[in-house]
């Protein structure tokens, strides 16, 4: 965290150093990003406080954590492929679970599949590439999250 | 009144407004339960306030000096290992989600294209975004990016090729139909 809050200023003062202008549009553009996005974030915010009071910790450890095995997986796999929550909201949930006692495997697999894999979005790609060859892809995504997962869990 | 609480029940608030009118409720009465969860609220919503501000200038900041339409130049036909660097650092300067990147792949490929780089680049594009991984930098910790990226890379590499080979004779059929909705979607 603190190494991004580095970046971010030394980014900031060289931007200005070089184009004011270009700088203001810069950081606007993100301010705007931000606002638009903060409503969404606000509700998951809530609705994780509200999941995480009555659910105890050793619930979400037991189902989510680093003992869960093939069964945390499959349940972050399942989640990932049919939820469409972008990626400004996912990695601020994924830092609470993390918190919360949810494994590292478990993340990388709900975090590769979400961004990788989409159910409810395979008509529309199946309108580009047509049916089968979606479903080969986001197929073999699934597999494929599955084995970055246990690596990452196995190097965490 | 009227008008203020319609446009508060369509709006993205919605939920927002209700946590707060049940805060209320629960300290007008001194309701007890309401405690554990406005601690949890207030703990996670620091924590995002203190940051998310400057993530998203420095998302803006990286928007504006990296344009996109200068990397797009350099995309072609080429299918060697220059077009594929090239393919995955276009899908990395991308924003939105991966439905957003169908009709782009579906365009890079009608302009001549590889499968394997289209397949590439929707893979780059879904995993290695440069907003996506300053967030996960900041929240899940620069060693967890590393790994998902160094794992992810060749992953997605090995799903292109394997449609590659799969796709190799056959009429990729993506010509035949021309979507309605690209505009609407994209």
């Amino acid at each position: 965290m603190l190494i991004l809050i580095g970046v971010t200023l030394i980014a900031l003062a060289a931007s200005l150093l070089k184009d004011s202008g270009k700088t203001v549009a810069g950081v606007r553009k993100g301010l705007k990003m931000f606002m638009a996005i903060l409503p969404a974030l606000l509700n998951i915010l809530v609705l994780v406080s509200v999941f995480l009071y009555l659910v105890p910790g050793e619930t979400v450890a037991h189902w989510l954590g680093k003992e869960s095995g093939y069964l945390g997986m499959s349940i972050a796999a399942l989640l990932g492929s049919v939820s469409l929550i972008p990626g400004f909201i996912a990695y601020p949930l994924a830092a609470i679970l993390l918190k919360s006692g949810v494994g590292y495997s478990v993340l990388a697999i709900f975090i590769t599949t979400l961004m990788m894999v989409g159910i409810i979005t395979l008509p529309l790609e199946a309108k580009y590439f047509g049916m089968r060859v979606a479903l080969l892809r986001n197929g073999l995504s699934l597999f494929g999250a599955i084995i970055i997962g246990a690596l990452v869990g196995v190097f965490m | 009144m009227k008008n203020i609480l319609t446009r508060i029940s369509e709006s993205e608030y919605i939920i927002i407004a209700l946590a707060g009118l049940i805060l209320l409720v629960s300290w007008l009465f001194n309701l007890p339960f309401i405690g554990g969860i406005r601690h949890n609220f207030w703990l996670f919503f620091i924590e995002m306030a203190s940051f998310l501000p400057l993530m998203f200038i420095l998302i803006g900041l990286i928007d504006v000096w990296f344009p996109r339409e200068k990397v797009e130049k350099h995309i072609g036909p080429d299918a060697g290992f220059k077009g594929t660097a090239w393919v995955i650092l276009l899908a990395m300067l991308q924003a939105g989600p991966l439905y957003a990147a169908f009709p782009v792949a579906h365009l890079l490929w009608k302009k001549g294209g590889s499968v394997r780089n289209i397949f590439i680049y929707l893979g780059a594009f879904a995993t290695l975004k440069v907003p996506m991984l300053t967030f996960e930098i900041g929240f899940l910790g620069l060693k967890f990016s590393l790994l998902r990226t160094l794992f992810t890379l060749p992953v997605f590499i090995v799903i292109a090729v394997l449609m590659e080979l799969y796709l190799r004779g056959k009429k990729f059929a993506v010509e035949v139909r021309q979507p309605q909705e690209r505009s609407r979607n994209a």
